[in-house]
């Protein structure tokens, strides 16, 4: 569903991403691992153009993504960003109603209906008439989940979903992106949660130095990683 | 030493000044701002000609004398444009035209302070610039810009006296025409800068009560 086709991006001299290939399957988990600095969320975030590729394509559903309509590829791709950016000056229920009413023209008492199921879903319904700052980094990133949900995406992007998280609440953030991949939702998520990665991801993309070094199923990658640079980061990290 | 009993029937005249004033003032303020907004929105755009201009446009206008700038609109735009040009309007356009490059940097300062994040975050949703900015950024930036509008409002208020030198009948101009028709300049004065005072509390008054309300959501 989608295709990433030589992917290379450099900020002045330094290449960061050197020439990524993958193909994404519709309703595919996917965990991106690898040191830091080497390329993740500059991968992902070439995907919905929070950053213009140097080179290579990228098309989602066979439409290759360009300048032109990359705002419209945007409303069916959804982000979580590791810091949340939930708009701090609406509700909860306002942050998961104010795009589909504003890009996608659904009618408000709509928009509500579905901010309120997708707030049952992540359990916040008794928040929803909250502001963002009354809210755990839990809550908050459930909402932010819930907010890329109420879109109606045919994926979604997480960029260390987790990582800015006290260790009492990744559970329940995992949980919920866990859910989410049961229910068949395409996902790519930049993690250093291995047992997360192990658990629930069908493919693994292990990134070193802009390379795309693994493309293998957990299993195979966290039992028999094939390269030297998997095996040392493995170590480091389990 | 003093002898206000000579100037209390101009008193009143004096007072009518204020209406002058705050003319010059709220005109100029409407006009700042809405240039503030534009230029700021050049600024902060991608669009090279544009951001140019808006930066030569603020240096000259901050780099120049306000007293220049006033007199240039009253004297020299009659001369070349062959209209007449009221002392008041004439005001009003100077100090427009001038809050306007002080209020641009006001509005992009505020502006870049808001969290890249959240242009990101509405980004990702497909949220149209234009939407964006209305929507999540400006509102969001208000918090910061609104305490330095409320100066800047404040101190143009008190600059505004320069209008005296085109003739335009503020409270400044009014207390010194009181002062030269009895020969008394102090009391006047002292008078004229009582209200410009107590002009300034009302106005700092308002202002903090305007960024309690916008703090109320924090
Ligand atoms: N906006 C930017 N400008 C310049 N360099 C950047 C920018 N964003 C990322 N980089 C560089 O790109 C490399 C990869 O960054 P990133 O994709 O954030 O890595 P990761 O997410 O794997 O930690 C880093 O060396 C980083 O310094
Ligand atoms: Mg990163």
């Amino acid at each position: 569903m989608i295709k990433i086709d030589n992917l290379k991006k450099s900020y002045g001299k330094n290449e960061v991403l050197k020439g990524i290939s993958t193909e994404i399957k519709e309703k595919e988990v996917i965990a991106i691992i690898g040191p830091s600095g080497s390329g993740k969320s500059t991968f992902l975030r070439c995907i919905n153009r929070l950053e213009e590729p140097t080179a290579g394509v990228i098309s989602i559903g066979g439409v290759e993504i360009t300048d032109k309509n990359v705002m419209k590829m945007r409303e069916n791709l959804g982000m979580v960003f590791q810091h949340f950016h939930l708009f701090p000056h609406k509700t909860v229920l306002e942050n998961l109603t104010y795009a589909p009413i504003n890009v996608k023209g659904v009618t408000k008492e709509q928009a509500t209906k579905l901010g309120e199921e997708l707030l049952t879903k992540v359990g916040l319904f008794e928040k929803r008439h909250e502001f963002p700052n009354r809210l755990s980094g839990g809550q908050k990133q459930r909402v932010a989940i819930a907010r890329a949900l109420a879109m109606n995406p045919t994926a979604i992007l997480f960029d260390e979903p987790t990582s800015a998280l006290d260790p009492e609440m990744v559970k329940e953030v995992l949980e919920v992106m866990k859910s989410l991949a049961e229910s068949g939702m395409t996902m790519l998520i930049v993690t250093h949660e291995m047992g997360f990665a192990k658990e629930v991801a069908d493919r693994v993309l292990f990134l070193d130095g802009g390379i795309l070094v693994e493309d293998a199923p957990p299993e195979e990658f966290f039992s028999a990683p094939k390269s030297a640079r998997a095996k040392e980061f493995l170590e480091k990290v389990l | 030493m003093f002898n206000f009993e000579k100037i209390v029937p101009s008193i009143p005249y004096i007072l009518e000044g204020i209406g002058v004033t705050l003319q010059i003032v709220v005109g100029a303020t409407i006009l700042g701002l809405i240039l503030g907004i534009l230029l700021a929105l050049c600024k902060i755009g991608n669009i090279k000609p544009l951001r140019w201009f808006a930066a030569f446009y603020t240096s000259i206008f901050r780099g120049t004398p306000l007293v220049l700038q006033l007199m240039l609109i009253y004297y020299a735009v009659p001369q070349v444009f062959d209209i007449q040009i009221q002392a008041i309007p004439a005001a009003i356009i100077a100090f427009g035209l001038n809050s306007g490059a002080y209020i641009s940097e006001i509005i992009r300062a505020g502006i870049n302070a808001v969290d890249k994040g959240q242009m990101e975050a509405a980004k990702a949703l497909g949220i149209p610039y234009s939407k964006m900015m209305k929507d999540i950024i400006l509102p969001q930036a208000m918090k910061n810009i609104l305490p330095s509008l409320m100066n800047e409002f404040i101190t143009l208020n008190k600059e505004s006296a320069i209008v005296t030198v085109i003739g335009a009948m503020d409270i400044m101009r009014r207390a010194y025409v009181v002062g030269g028709s009895t020969f008394t300049y102090l009391e006047p004065l002292l008078i004229a800068g009582l209200i410009y005072y107590v002009m300034t509390l009302v106005l700092s008054f308002l202002g903090q009560m305007l960024e309690k309300r916008m703090r109320r959501s924090d």
